[in-house]
């Protein structure tokens, strides 16, 4: 697995729990959705706790639990599938203000589309990572320095370009 | 400053096109450079063909069964003389000197080379064009009405609306990667030209009881394996919301569109096994719990854009040409054309002039260099230099003075281009089937070729009148049929082309799915098949009554059974 942050291969500080694994008393650990009840409710003050969600997790399910999480990991099974970019609005609109991360198949091409949609970080798998080196990732956040649409998370919205333009 | 402002104007550039400003240029470069930088990672092995694919196809290009096929957007139907030479003079250095006119207003080159494509779309970019999205399960290319601005019956002009949604649906960083294919069409007028009623998405331009203007929003239409009309989401959204609504709606289909089979994914099945009720429910209750404010409409932006398509500087003529009619009456043939071929401008003295594409014999939709230079000429000599193209595979000429309808005529004529068919049997809507797609299943091109020879009496055809023939080379419909007053669906069966005709099928407001009648037939016998059809029509039809008006009174049952009477005498169907 490999972790982009900022365009740049990263060290990741998190671990994902065994299902069988007991909670720990300190660290940063992700568990999944089935056990994301049971580790709010036994947690450790020296915890980090992250959830990995699918991306057809229901964003009203996971409202009351996100004041409580420092990461949300949301799942692309495959790289066509775009429910993670739409959760992801979701998840930012329930007001998370943690880490939240893409974990799949994603490719260097839809960085862009994953930071736009509230994602900071993505994770990928290694095979991915091989073919697409810290380069292409650096290069991605380029190639889409301008887009049209508003109320996304982007530097370079031409719409406000333009207001702050005929402003002037 | 206006659109019209002369400092500001490009060469050739018509008064009632959209102009790139600094961003939109930026934009549609920083795209090809991607494209080019995707094109060299695919050859060197980071991106894998699988991989590349999606990114392909939203830059318009396709692997077919020859070759590779780029696909063009014409935005809104809406080109410049300037930008309809590009296409020619791309036709000639990348491809084989013709282009394809498509139903959805796009452009394809069907020989172009992977290699040679950022170059091409850098040569389109040149002249604000691109390929962004005529492909891929994206927001597609937005189509509307082809005689936008001029049309009599118009409420308003779709185009500032189509160019928002374009620029809106560009690269959207939320829904590029949908469970499929997305399309958006436009109308402004009482009739419609746009065929809302079979997009995923159609906005038809209303007015409120309180005078305000807004989009009646139709979903869940389509054509493919699984036709359906669409159904009405919301009767009225006002322009402040449009772009939220559209977001809400997006959003909805992107989350619980199915993803498990390709030919369930659109929003026309999710509608279908929802019920257009709770995808409603799901829609409102997403755009009541959004921030609208960002998303809404930015009325000084829409003003931005409307300004581009203010009406072209237009003389003030009578109303009728004595001059036209005098021509008229001493060149028959060009007559034959004005009744055909030309339509009503809401301005006094000029009129809208429908080039066919579909010459007696001719490959529907396919124009020649040549062809497309010699419009662009016309265009600028007669009509403001903008030019249209149809869902029909026509281009238009939506600004010709009636005065001038005979000189252009003859322009027209000496390229091949004066067919007088417009709306008639030979105006054939046809997929490029089997002879270019790998999808296709039979061949579509030399079924409306062999029509449009049986019925080449452009005065036989002028007495059956109006009448919309459309052919698709496989389910995937991408020839219309299930909307054409005459469909033909070409299959395979047991390693044979096998033709299945529908009957009733009706684009407009009043948009209705054909219904089959009768077995598969031969690709020969098709046009004896359409002929039956078209002989019971006129011995049946009361006075101007139009096809579908008398397929809708006389009924499904008496059309099957002339048509199994006829087999019986030895028509074979």
């Amino acid at each position: 697995m490999a972790l982009i942050s900022d365009g740049r291969f990263v060290e990741d500080g998190w671990r994902r729990l065994a299902e069988e694994e007991g909670l720990p008393k300190s660290g940063k650990i992700v568990v999944s959705l089935a056990r994301l009840e049971h580790a709010l409710a036994h947690l450790s003050d020296g915890v980090s706790l992250g959830v990995n969600a699918p991306n057809t997790t229901d964003p009203g399910a996971l409202a009351a639990a996100l004041p409580r999480l420092q990461l949300v990991e949301v799942v692309f099974p495959a790289f066509a599938d775009g429910r993670g970019f739409s959760l992801a609005r979701l998840i930012r609109r329930a007001g998370f203000k943690g880490e939240l991360r893409a974990s799949g198949r994603l490719l260097a091409d839809q960085y862009a589309h994953a930071l736009g949609c509230g994602f900071d970080t993505v994770e990928i798998p290694d095979d991915i990572a091989e073919r697409q080196d810290e380069s292409q990732w650096r290069a991605a956040l380029a190639a889409h320095a301008r887009t049209y649409q508003r109320g996304y998370v982007a530097a370079g919205s031409i719409l406000d370009a333009r207001r702050k333009a005929a402003a002037k | 400053m206006t659109a019209h402002d002369p400092a500001l104007a490009r060469p050739n550039a018509p008064t009632t096109t959209y102009r790139y400003d600094e961003f939109d240029a930026a934009f549609v470069k920083e795209r090809v450079a991607e494209f080019r930088e995707q094109v060299r990672r695919r050859l060197e092995g980071s991106l894998t063909e699988d991989e590349f694919r999606p990114f392909r196809l939203m830059n318009g290009l396709y692997l077919q069964l020859h070759a590779y096929m780029l696909r063009v957007a014409i935005p809104y139907g809406v080109l410049t003389a300037r930008q309809m030479r590009r296409l020619a003079d791309i036709a000639d250095k990348y491809d084989r000197g013709y282009g394809h006119f498509t139903t959805r207003q796009n452009l394809q080159y069907n020989w172009p080379k992977l290699v040679d494509t950022p170059d091409i779309l850098e040569a389109l970019a040149e002249v604000e064009m691109h390929a962004i999205q005529t492909s891929g399960n994206c927001i597609r290319n937005v189509t509307a009405d082809h005689f936008s601005g001029v049309a009599p019956d118009e409420i308003e002009d779709p185009r500032p609306t189509a160019e928002f949604l374009r620029q809106w649906s560009s690269a959207h960083p939320e829904f590029s990667f949908l469970p499929r294919k997305f399309k958006i069409a436009v109308t402004g007028a009482a009739h419609d030209r746009a065929a809302i009623m079979v997009h995923d998405i159609g906005l038809a331009i209303e007015t409120n009881e309180a005078g305000e203007t807004g989009y009646k929003v139709v979903v869940g239409g389509g054509l493919g394996r699984s036709p359906f009309v669409g159904k009405a989401i919301r009767d009225f959204v006002s322009r402040a919301d449009l772009l939220a609504y559209l977001e809400a709606i997006l959003r909805v289909y992107n989350r619980f569109g199915r993803r498990d089979n390709k030919y369930k994914a659109r929003i026309k099945i999710l509608v279908h096994e929802k019920g257009i009720d709770e995808v409603r429910q799901a829609v409102e209750a997403e755009f009541a719990a959004m921030d609208r404010s960002v998303f809404s409409y930015d009325p000084a932006e829409f003003e931005r854009i409307a300004a581009f398509f203010a009406p072209p500087p237009y003389e003030t003529l009578t109303a009728e040409s004595e001059k036209l009619r005098a021509e008229s009456v001493a060149h028959p043939a060009f007559g034959n054309f004005v009744d055909v071929n030309v339509s009503p401008h809401k301005v006094p003295g000029y009129a809208v002039v429908t080039v066919s594409l579909k010459p007696i014999g001719g490959i529907p939709g396919d124009a020649t260099s040549q062809q497309m230079r010699v419009l662009a000429d016309a265009s600028e000599r007669f009509g403001f230099g903008e030019l249209r193209i149809s869902h029909e595979q026509n281009v238009i000429l939506p600004h010709v003075k009636q005065d001038e309808l005979f000189d252009l005529w003859k322009t027209l004529d000496a390229a091949g281009l004066a067919t007088a068919n417009a709306g008639l049997v030979s105006d054939i809507i046809s997929c490029p089937g089997l002879d270019y797609c790998a999808l296709a299943t039979a061949r579509s091109i030399p079924v409306a070729q062999a029509i449009s020879r049986r019925f080449s009496d452009l005065s036989r055809q002028r007495r059956i009148g109006k009448l919309g023939i459309k052919i698709s080379g496989c389910i995937n419909a991408c020839g219309h049929h299930h909307v054409g007053a005459i469909g033909i669906l070409g299959l395979e069966k047991k390693g044979q082309e096998s033709y299945q005709i529908t009957l009733g099928g009706d684009p407009t407001f009043s948009a209705a799915i054909g219904e089959i009648v009768g077995p598969g037939v031969t690709a020969d016998q098709v046009p004896d098949v359409i002929e039956h059809i078209v002989d019971f029509y006129l011995a049946e039809r009361q006075e101007n009554e139009t096809f579908i008006q008398t397929w809708r009174r006389v009924g499904h049952a008496r059309f099957k059974d002339v048509l199994r009477r006829e087999g019986e005498d030895g028509a074979d169907i």
